[in-house]
């Protein structure tokens, strides 16, 4: 059954390489998570509060952001754009790809979470003698946080899963860097292998961190 | 005088065709994953409904790892695996085994909450009124769970379907594949992509706007 010699040399040889590449990946996708997060959260009360282009802009890139394939988008930053001149580099396409994609996302939940907080709580604060800053930021924001704290950690795991995408727009992130090596040697299935588990423990890592975190934020 | 030779044609008429059939592989591909997906998903959620503690530790982490590792990554692992064991699969059936498998990953926890969803009380009166084990899943369980947690489905639904755009990379001529052959050959990337996008969002944004509205009318 077995024809097959598994060899694990030239992937234990390039695993520092591959390592490496891995902080590239969680880079990028923090930094796509923390411009998503600031996009989002425009996005978000912009469909609450406003009316007009604006609100009509920030729903349609919700809506592009939600009901199109990653990949799509990936390849709108890549080759679309190109067609008005403007050529990313691969870090940047996958940067403005995730950035976007997280945005639509996270401002989804972010729109949730301010519905989920009654207007009559920011009538009380504001008649306690309140200004509508400190209404927003110690009576509002708060509660908002606490709902999509799981929200946002989901969006950070797919946002590093997401970035594997990275690998065919030919940019070298985690799995960029295992197609390069598993082109060059033909040990297509072992450094898939290890990649896979690499992203694993990524993951478990997010979550693991994430969850201690949670105990700490919300005690009360 | 000589002719000119020129790689690029335009776009013509009948690469509409050819996009068109592309966009039925694709549909194809994720109809048949996510049938096939959502029964082995909730026959997975109901195993980890009843295993208890069981399924905890055998089940469980296993569905976690599909979740885990980007489905890029387990596409191209399985199909450089599939021969190790010597089973040859054209790209088609190795994308939808690893998509159906993705599919009830998803599904076992959405599936889960559906079955969780309904109170105990109500289940106990069933089997108090004379029905069985599986008269009360049948008649109580999947009309009460199965509502609760259709929204959640019809978005797993439509992430598969926009993550089937993946099976490209290993060589399955689906609507991306084919707009970025296109593109290859027309130099036309702006028109091309909006087309291929515009299919998936066409798709996906009504089916959506009906699940959410659903949710809403349910809910009251």
């Amino acid at each position: 059954m077995f024809d097959y010699n598994f060899h694990w040399r030239p992937v234990m040889k390039s695993l520092p390489d591959l390592l490496e590449a891995a902080l590239l990946t969680l880079q990028v996708a923090v930094l796509a998570m923390i411009f998503g997060i600031i996009i989002g959260l425009c996005l978000a009360l912009i469909r609450l509060n406003m009316r007009g282009p604006l609100r009509w802009l920030a729903s349609t890139w919700v809506e592009l952001a939600r009901n199109t394939p990653a990949l799509f988008q990936l390849f709108f930053f890549g080759f679309g754009l190109g067609a008005f001149g403007l050529h990313l580099s691969p870090y940047m396409i996958v940067l403005a790809g995730l950035t976007f994609n997280c945005a639509g996302y996270l401002a989804e939940n972010f729109r949730g979470g301010f519905q989920a907080v009654p207007d009559t709580q920011i009538r009380a604060s504001r008649s306690l003698g309140m200004t509508a800053w400190q209404a927003y930021t110690r009576i509002v924001i708060p509660q908002v946080f606490r709902i999509v704290y799981h929200p946002i950690t989901n969006q950070m795991v797919w946002a590093v899963l997401m970035s594997s995408l990275g690998m065919l727009v030919g940019f070298r992130e985690l799995s960029g860097e295992t197609q390069f090596f598993a082109s060059r040697t033909f040990r297509i299935f072992e450094y898939f292998a290890v990649t896979a588990v690499i992203y694993y423990v990524i993951v478990k890592l997010i979550l693991g961190a994430s969850r201690l975190l949670a105990t700490r934020l919300f005690r009360y | 005088m000589e002719p000119t030779v020129s790689f690029f044609s335009g776009f013509a008429p009948k690469d509409l065709l050819f996009l068109g059939e592309a966009a039925l592989r694709t549909m194809w591909i994720s109809v048949l994953s996510i049938s096939i997906g959502t029964v082995l998903g909730v026959v997975f959620g109901w195993i980890l409904y009843e295993g208890k503690w069981a399924a905890a530790l055998t089940v469980a982490p296993i569905l976690d790892v599909f979740r885990s590792v980007p489905l890029i990554i387990q596409l191209v692992l399985f199909y450089n695996f599939a021969p190790i064991v010597g089973l040859n699969l054209d790209p088609f059936a190795s994308g939808v085994v690893i998509l159906t498998i993705y599919t009830a990953s998803l599904v076992a926890n959405v599936a889960r909450g559906g079955i969780e969803a309904v109170q105990p009380s109500m289940r106990r009166a069933a089997r108090s009124l004379g029905m069985s084990y599986w008269q009360d899943l049948r008649h109580v369980v999947l009309p009460i769970g199965g509502r609760a947690v259709f929204p959640a489905w019809v978005g797993v639904a439509l992430g598969v379907m926009k993550d089937s755009a993946l099976v490209s990379v290993l060589g399955y001529v689906e609507l991306l594949k084919a707009s970025q052959i296109l593109i290859t050959r027309t130099q036309e990337p702006f028109l091309i992509l909006t087309l291929a996008g515009a299919f998936y969002f066409a798709l996906s944004y009504p089916i959506s706007r009906y699940a959410a509205s659903l949710e809403r009318k349910w809910a009251q």
